[in-house]
C-alpha cells in the first residue's frame, strides 16, 4: 500500500498491479530511486507479478528513468512476471523510439489494452 | 557582459546570457534548469524544444557530476548558456578528465538493450542541432536551433 510520502500510486485489481506516478517529471535522481525501490517491493511481494505503469501525469522523465523501468524489467523477466506500459506522452514515446526501448518494452496505448493484453 | 554567480543567487528574471557554477549534486541543478528554461519560455520556443531542452540539462550536468567528476566531494560543475530568439547554446564542463565520445558503445545494440545506462549522451546528440566537445573531452557545447 503505497504510503503518504510515495511517489507512486498503487492499487492491485485482478491480479493486476496497477502503478501511475505522483510526480509530473521523473528527472530528479533521487525521486527515481524512490520509485525504484517502490516497485521492487511490488514485484518481491508478489509470486508471479503482473505490473501495470500508466504514464498517464507523466510530461518529462530522463535516462535514469528509463535505467529504472530496465531493471524493473529485468527482474521481472528473471521472475517470470509480466510488465506492461500504457498512456505514453507521444515526447515521452519518441525517447522510447530514439533509444529503442519501444523494442523491449510491452506499450500499449491505454490502460485498458494493457489489462486486455495480459497473459 | 557574462556574470558568474552561484546557483543559490536566483535572480527574479531570468538571465538570456549566465554562467554559474554547480558544487551540489543533485541540489544545484533545478535552479539553473529552471532559469535556463524561463530564458527559453520568455523567446516563445515552443512546447517541443523546452522538452528537448530540458532533457538534455538534465542529462549533460547529471553526466558531468556522476560521470566527469565521479561524484567526489569539492569538484564543480559550470553551466554557461546563451539564449538567442533562433537558437540556444548550453556548455557543462566538469573536473573530470574528459571522455571520448566516439568511444561510448551504441545503447541501442540488441545485446545493450537490457543494461540500465549509458543512454544520456545519445539523448543529447538526438535532441540538439549540434554538439562538440573540448580536446580534453570535459566540456561540451550543445547548439539547439529553432525549428522551422
Amino acid at each position: 500500500m503505497a504510503s503518504s510520502e510515495s511517489r507512486l500510486r498503487v492499487r492491485k485489481e485482478d491480479g493486476i498491479t496497477q502503478v501511475e506516478f505522483v510526480d509530473r517529471n521523473i528527472l530528479d535522481e533521487a525521486n527515481i530511486q524512490r520509485i525504484g525501490e517502490e516497485i521492487s517491493e511490488i514485484i518481491d511481494g508478489d509470486a508471479q507479478p503482473k505490473l501495470l505503469i500508466s504514464f498517464s501525469n507523466v510530461d518529462h522523465l530522463s535516462s535514469a528513468a528509463l535505467g529504472t523501468l530496465i531493471t524493473i524489467h529485468n527482474r521481472l523477466k528473471q521472475k517470470g512476471g509480466q510488465l506492461r506500459l500504457a498512456n505514453i506522452d507521444p515526447q515521452i514515446y519518441e525517447v522510447f523510439m530514439i533509444t529503442k526501448l519501444n523494442k523491449l518494452f510491452d506499450i500499449h496505448e491505454s490502460r485498458d489494452d494493457a489489462i486486455a493484453s495480459f497473459a | 557582459m557574462m556574470s558568474h554567480g552561484s546557483a543559490e543567487n536566483q535572480r527574479p528574471s531570468p538571465r538570456q546570457k549566465a554562467s554559474v557554477r554547480l558544487h551540489r549534486f543533485p541540489e544545484d541543478m533545478p535552479a539553473v534548469q529552471n532559469e535556463v528554461l524561463e530564458a527559453i519560455s520568455a523567446h516563445d520556443y515552443p512546447g517541443a524544444s523546452e522538452f528537448a531542452l530540458r532533457l538534455v540539462l538534465e542529462e549533460a550536468i547529471s553526466n558531468a557530476f556522476r560521470h566527469g567528476n565521479k561524484l567526489e566531494p569539492g569538484r564543480h560543475v559550470d553551466v554557461e548558456w546563451a539564449v538567442e530568439p533562433d537558437r540556444i547554446v548550453i556548455s557543462v564542463e566538469d573536473q573530470g578528465e574528459g571522455f571520448d565520445p566516439e568511444s561510448l558503445p551504441d545503447p541501442t545494440d540488441d545485446d545493450r538493450l537490457e543494461l540500465p545506462s549509458g543512454r544520456g549522451v545519445m539523448l543529447i546528440h538526438a535532441y540538439m542541432t549540434d554538439v562538440s566537445y573540448n580536446e580534453r573531452g570535459n566540456r561540451v557545447t550543445m547548439v539547439y536551433q529553432r525549428p522551422s
